[in-house]
């Protein structure tokens, strides 16, 4: 396979970074907020934080490349299907700086400052705000929900390329040797 | 964050006595105005510092910056007054391996002895019961005087463990920091 026809290096490291810590993100943020309150919820949500602010970081390094990179062209198919995979492509970028900045601004409205791996302390977007918090709080789950079912859609066109159409769409995201 | 006050009428009373008396050589500052002073808290959780404060409490003082030495004060709080960051958190530190609000329904300060650190800085020990704890404390404070009143902010490193505050799993102080920073602002006017 040609380099043409494959993501370069630091593109595919990106994807599979942001795509382990999106798939380790999505199941503990669901399920650590019905947690009752212990050092546990609060450890969970401490991690959580840190890690979706990484994603942050991330997609902006990703954004960075993405914008300064021309992508491998996608290989040929039904129009509908490259139309709907552009659509996909477009809303899970929105969405890795969406989900992550909705969080910050929750933090920042019940109060919480994110302190990033307990280090550095990131400055609160808006002031303390119950009502303000719960707005966010619900933005930040819907974005996630649609984060989770994109993820799911992506992956399955993914799959589906690979085991059904036999094609290499996979291949062009997959770390390999230069031709 | 209305505090019941029945006597409030009788210290603005005396609040506007002190400000028509001819100003005196000694003045002992011994009217807290409850409005004017408040009592908060800062705690880490995560490396984060999260603040809080206590709505309701009473303090008493009798301070002379002439006679530092013969100062005295005491607060009072109801812990129940407490907003330490969210509903849950509220709730949470009711039970009884936080404040146990059904038995120690307060916390109780009584200063023993007043010592002036120079400047307008000053260092106080006193007895903190809290949690059925007695233990000896020492906060500083600093006195600020202006147009017949003078304002105490007095800040206290308190280690909630010693008093049993936040026990059982919540002991893990990488979760939660044994240290609590209080901080207590008192406005006070000149006694009659």
């Amino acid at each position: 396979m040609s380099a043409e026809t494959r993501y370069r290096g630091p593109a595919i490291l990106a994807h599979w970074l942001m795509a382990a810590l999106i798939l380790a993100l999505l199941p503990l943020g669901f399920y650590m907020q019905g947690l009752p309150l212990s050092p546990a919820k609060l450890q969970l949500y401490a991690w959580h934080k840190w890690v979706g602010m990484t994603v942050l970081l991330l997609a902006v390094l990703r954004l960075a490349w993405r914008l300064t990179h021309r992508p491998p062209p996608p290989l040929p198919g039904p129009a509908w299907q490259l139309q709907i995979a552009a659509l996909t492509h477009a809303l899970l970028y929105l969405l890795l700086f969406a989900v992550p900045l909705a969080g910050w601004l929750m933090s920042s409205a019940k109060g919480f400052p994110v302190v990033w791996f307990g280090l550095l302390p990131l400055p609160d977007l808006v002031g303390r705000d119950e009502a303000l918090g719960r707005l966010f709080q619900i933005a930040h789950q819907g974005l996630a929900w649609g984060m989770a079912i994109l993820v799911l859609l992506h992956l399955a066109a993914a799959l589906k390329h690979h085991w059904v159409d036999r094609d290499g769409t996979l291949a062009r995201m997959l770390p390999g040797p230069r031709p | 964050m209305i505090r019941p006050q029945p006597y409030a009428p009788a210290l603005v009373f005396l609040a506007g006595l002190a400000l028509l008396a001819p100003t005196a050589q000694a003045v002992e500052y011994s009217q807290v105005q409850p409005a004017a002073s408040k009592l908060e808290f800062t705690f880490k959780q995560m490396g984060v510092p999260v603040p809080g404060h206590f709505k309701r409490f009473d303090a008493r003082l009798r301070f002379d910056p002439a006679r530092p030495e013969q100062a005295s004060a005491s607060f009072s709080v109801d812990l129940a007054s407490i907003d330490a960051g969210s509903p849950e958190a509220n709730a949470e530190v009711a039970g009884k391996q936080w404040f146990d609000l059904p038995q120690f329904g307060s916390a109780r300060f009584v200063s023993s002895q007043v010592r002036p650190l120079g400047g307008q800085r000053y260092e106080v020990r006193g007895t903190l019961n809290l949690k059925g704890q007695t233990r000896e404390v020492v906060a500083t404070f600093q006195v600020k005087e202006e147009a017949g009143r003078a304002v105490f902010t007095a800040t206290l490193p308190l280690k909630r463990l010693e008093f049993g505050v936040g026990a059982g799993p919540w002991g893990d102080t990488s979760i939660v920091a044994d240290q609590v920073d209080v901080r207590l602002q008192l406005l006070a006017t000149p006694g009659k």
